[in-house]
């Protein structure tokens, strides 16, 4: 069998299972992010809020995610938590990848946070609106335009971490090509069509997330020709 | 309307005001002038909390707002404040920037809130830049555009932090005008400015503060033609 062929008969055999795993791939990963958001935001408050305390869990948290290596904190989730409560393998393995991410959105989140002028807090406080509303209503919407880019990058990072939960026994994409590579002796051809399943995903995110920059960039622009536009008509 | 009493501010060791007392009656337009540095701004934004007191006690109609247990988010629904650099909210409309605050604090609907916003717009001229983003304004159809924000919360006090100051010197004009329609029509204002020529046309007082005293406060007349203090002669000749 020439290269070429093993690559062919690899596809024909696990392309359809590699394909379902991808779905399992991009679902742990959504949930990850989702996890991970709603963490980093929490974290993010905490660590511009005036409270010392809050700030400095903050720290710690962000200080403890970050020092372990990924693939410790899912091992120690899936025995450690699994111990005490029960928790399904994709679950424990979504929630270990979300904590992970946590810590890194949580600083994305902080620094666009403290990147909109102080000038929005102060007019709006000053008309009286009260300090959540101001962070949902005016500070929030600000930060997230700008805070785009780099979190595309911590989700595409996020992605291919995903990987790792491949060790406690989450049937997604690695993890086929782990169990495939051990069936077939073509470890090299499997990693590489696996690749580019990776590959693709990524390029797939990608242009959906350039797609939505650009489309907030415009959207200024838009309203302002449609503006032009109904006047000159 | 505003008695301040004993206002003293620090910043860490830093003590920008020194013993404040002033006074700003209903319907009076009290003007502050004073070189750079000498705590005009402090002193504005102390009247609303944006900055805490360090002692003192500032009453607006007889609330303490240097109590703790005054909701400092309900007072400042009565005071307007313009900034220097105008601060809309770029991602939002100008009718948005208007309406928000009317909307989500005083709970109107957006119907009313959008039928007040025109009436302002209207006044000022400006009606076409409802859709528009801030980012598409000159400076002077923003800060026009600012006070009319502040304006839609029909405060009983507006405070104004050099409003000319970041504008183009042929933008000057259109925002001082909007201010002395304010002041004619009976609005309580605090103006911190160096527009000379405004404090003396429209000025009810002048307060001249320096080094974070209050040096000399008097009708605009008197205190530009007969200035009693060595530093506000000092100032005066300066500015003049
Ligand atoms: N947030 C701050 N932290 C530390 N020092 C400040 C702060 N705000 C103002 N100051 C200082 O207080 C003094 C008075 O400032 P300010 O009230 O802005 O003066 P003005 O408006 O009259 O130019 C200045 O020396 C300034 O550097
Ligand atoms: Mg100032």
């Amino acid at each position: 069998m020439n290269f070429i062929e093993s690559i062919v008969s690899i596809i024909q055999k696990h392309g359809t299972a590699f394909l379902e795993a991808t779905t399992i791939t991009v679902s742990i990963t959504a949930i990850s992010l989702i996890i991970a958001t709603v963490i980093g935001l929490v974290f993010a408050f905490f660590k511009v809020s005036n409270i010392w305390i809050l700030a400095k869990l903050a720290d710690i948290y962000i200080f403890i995610v970050r020092g372990l290596p990924l693939i410790v904190l899912i091992m120690f989730l899936y025995y450690g938590i699994s111990s005490v409560i029960v928790l399904s393998d994709f679950i424990a393995g979504a929630v270990a990848l979300g904590i992970h991410s946590g810590a890194y959105l949580a600083e994305i989140f902080r620094g666009a946070i403290q990147s909109v002028d102080r000038g929005q807090n102060e007019a709006a406080r000053s008309l009286g609106m009260t300090a959540p509303l101001t962070m949902s209503t005016i500070i929030l919407p600000q930060a997230f335009k700008r805070a785009i880019p780099a979190l595309g990058n911590q989700f595409i990072i996020g992605l291919k971490d995903s990987s790792l939960v491949a060790y406690i026994a989450v049937t997604e994409l690695f993890s086929h090509a782990l169990t495939a590579s051990a069936e077939n002796y073509m470890p090299f051809e499997t990693y590489l069509v696996v690749g580019f399943y990776y590959l693709g995903l990524v390029l797939i995110f990608t242009l959906l997330l350039n797609y939505v920059e650009k489309r907030l960039n415009t959207e200024n622009l838009y309203m302002k020709k449609l503006k032009k536009k109904t006047h000159s008509l | 309307m505003i008695k301040v009493t004993n206002l003293k501010k620090s910043f860490g060791d830093l003590e920008v005001l020194k013993d404040i007392n002033v006074q700003i009656n209903k319907n009076e337009v009290v003007v502050v002038i004073g070189p750079s540095g000498s705590g005009k701004s402090t002193l504005l934004r102390c009247l609303n909390k944006l900055e805490e007191t360090t002692s003192g006690t500032i009453l607006l109609n007889n609330i303490d707002l240097t109590n703790k247990k005054v909701n400092i988010n309900k007072v400042r629904e009565d005071i307007g404040m313009i900034f220097q650099q105008f601060n809309l909210f770029p991602h939002k409309t100008v009718l948005e920037n208007i309406i928000i605050a009317p909307m989500k604090i005083r709970k109107k609907s957006r119907k009313d809130a959008e039928n007040a916003a025109y009436i302002l717009l209207d006044k000022l001229g400006l009606v076409d830049k409802a859709t528009a983003y801030p980012d598409s304004l000159s400076g002077g159809q923003k800060q026009r555009i600012a006070i009319a924000r502040a304006l839609a919360m029909e405060p009983k006090v507006m405070l104004f932090d050099e409003p000319t100051s970041a504008l183009d010197p042929e933008m000057v004009g259109e925002v001082l005008n909007v201010m002395k329609q304010l002041a004619h029509g009976g609005m309580t204002m605090v103006v911190v400015t160096h527009e000379m020529g405004f404090a003396r046309e429209v000025g009810d007082r002048v307060i001249f503060m320096d080094e974070g005293y209050v040096i000399e406060e008097a009708d605009p007349k008197q205190l530009f033609s007969n200035p009693q203090h060595e530093r506000t002669k000092a100032f005066l000749s300066k500015v003049l």
